[in-house]
């Protein structure tokens, strides 16, 4: 296996993206990560493409050739990639594969996501059919929030989560969000802004949930070789992935206080890099439903079982805290374009780590210059942790 | 359609509707017709599964036995769903629950019957079959 560095990344603008189609919101992220890197479309010699909603809310099936050819990667070795919300992580994976391989040189991790080319109650029937259609959907009408509110509420009830603490999450990344200039939903919010907004699945309310966002990312990674004679100035390293799933029905989960699937990922991310939780810097947790943020802290070994409030009401994950999370705005403010959200993070990993550009009141202090990424796709239906060191 | 005040241009519509096969696991929706909720056994590992499955991933097994579950069940988590996906904004808000059988399975399953208020995390509740507001067949915890 070779050495893998993140050579070039770029971000659309996240939010209602009505004035770009499915190409172009891609041309966003993907000019400014070659401009990044040094490179031209003709030198990616393979592109893999997170995206869920092909053909169901946008038009085309495949979109993969489509935005290929739009931004110039035609005959680059080509596939889209799915794995629901952690889709662009495991685009990063093949990306990272195809070069730690040998394979390629130089790949690209595309993520785009169009969710607003549809009305709201389409597309809370797409993404509740996307759990278990058959099992969970048909008859009981399982929605999205639905499927993290099961959790909030088993979670409350054992460790006394409160109302109140799952809204700290969400004013927390609303607060960075409003420093972030790619950010969906740049207003901050309050607690009682949050416990008065209208339940969507109790306990979950409108401004717990993470909006329907229009966003494209790319990521540019290279071989150690390859990086060295594009002459990057701070190559920034994969130093771990670790990835499981879990059950389709959640039926079948053993609790509903934590998702398996995290803690199993985030133990052969952390093996594969040769570190523990404490070495981490920071993280971008996914934070789809507040109650996802507070069992990321637990479930990737931050803090104990049950004691993922006592970090947030502490503060401890702001800057100046133990770890900072999110402060790009999660993807509870920043956005969450589903299959754009894993190389978002890695975006914004990236950024932080090279210690550049990120706007003023954002930037994280580094000791140990290591960042995590925790990508979950569906309720635990995957989850990729990507461990990025410079 | 979503409201845009940029220019847009329609796709054209489409109605899709699968037809889900049901054949190996028709016993347990004419069980629902009936009044009884089936599960199934593995014959050579003895795992029980619900949802019904006609194979055993544990053994690899595709002999099973089909059982009819107890109505006992423990709620472990529910949530209270306001705003429903297109298919069932006809249906008025409904609560949604995962219970634990007393053979060790769970169920995910609407439950009625009960004022939000008196539903709580351990409650016992009982498993039944019914017939939805559609027609189909279905299943649904309710007061015990």
């Amino acid at each position: 296996m070779r050495k893998v560095a993140v050579v070039g990344v770029g971000n659309s603008k996240f939010g209602i993206r009505n004035d770009v189609n499915v190409s172009e919101i891609t041309f966003e992220a993907v000019k400014p990560s070659l401009e990044d890197a040094g490179v031209t479309a003709k030198d990616v010699q393979f592109v893999a493409l997170g995206s869920v909603g092909a053909g169901a809310w946008y038009e085309e099936l495949l979109p993969a050739v489509i935005v290929g050819e739009y931004c110039g990667l035609t005959k680059a070795g080509l596939m889209r990639v799915e794995a629901a919300c952690a889709s662009g992580s495991a685009a990063f994976f093949s990306a990272y594969s195809a070069v730690a391989s040998g394979h390629a040189d130089i790949a690209m991790a595309l993520g785009v996501e169009k969710m607003r080319e549809i009305d709201t109650p389409t597309a809370m029937e797409w993404i509740g059919r996307a759990g278990y259609y058959f099992w969970e959907f048909h008859n009981f009408g399982l929605t999205f929030p639905a499927y993290y509110a099961l959790y909030a509420n088993a979670h409350m009830a054992k460790y006394g989560t409160t109302e109140e603490d799952l809204a700290l999450v969400a004013v927390k990344n609303h607060k960075y969000a409003a420093m972030n200039p790619v950010a969906q939903l740049r207003s901050k919010v309050t607690v009682d802004d949050v416990l008065s907004s209208m339940v969507i699945a109790s306990p979950l309310k409108l401004y717990d949930c993470s909006p329907m966002t229009d966003g494209a990312a790319a990521v540019i990674v290279a071989s150690e070789e390859k990086a060295k004679e594009l002459k990057v100035d701070t190559p920034i390293w994969v130093a771990g992935i670790g990835y499981s799933s879990g059950t389709a029905n959640l039926s079948k989960r053993t609790d509903f206080v934590g998702l398996e699937a995290s803690v199993l990922a985030s133990e052969r991310a952390y093996k594969a890099a040769g570190i523990t939780p404490s070495q981490v810097d920071f993280a971008e947790v996914h934070d789809c439903f507040t109650i996802a943020e507070i069992m990321a802290y637990e479930d990737l070994g931050f803090c104990g079982r049950g004691e993922g409030v006592k970090l947030l009401r502490e503060g401890q994950t702001e800057i100046g805290g133990k770890i900072p999370i999110n402060m790009d705005g999660g993807l509870k403010a920043k956005g969450h374009p589903i299959g754009a959200t894993g190389c978002s993070m890695i975006y914004e990993l990236t950024r932080q780590l090279r210690e550049e550009a990120v706007e003023k009141g954002r930037q994280i202090p580094l000791k140990n210059y290591i960042g995590l990424a925790h990508n979950v796709g569906g309720t635990g239906h995957y989850c990729y942790v990507t461990i990025l060191r410079r | 359609m979503s409201s845009s005040s940029m220019p847009v241009i329609k796709s054209k519509p489409i109605t899709i509707i699968e037809e889900i096969p049901i054949s190996k696991t028709l016993k347990f929706w004419e069980g629902l017709k009936e009044g009884k909720v089936y599960g199934t056994k593995c014959c050579k590992c003895g795992k029980l599964y619900f949802p019904p499955a006609a194979d055993c991933p544990d053994c690899l097994c595709s002999e099973m036995q089909w059982i009819e579950l107890s109505d006992e069940a423990e709620i472990e988590t529910f949530t209270h769903v306001v705003v429903r996906p297109t298919s069932f904004c006809q249906s008025k808000p409904y609560t949604v629950a995962i219970g634990r059988l007393k053979e060790g399975v769970k169920v995910l399953a609407w439950l009625t019957g009960f004022k939000l208020s008196q539903i709580k995390i351990g409650i016992k509740v009982k498993l039944i079959a019914k017939t939805s507001q559609d027609g189909e067949p279905t299943y649904e915890f309710v007061p015990p």
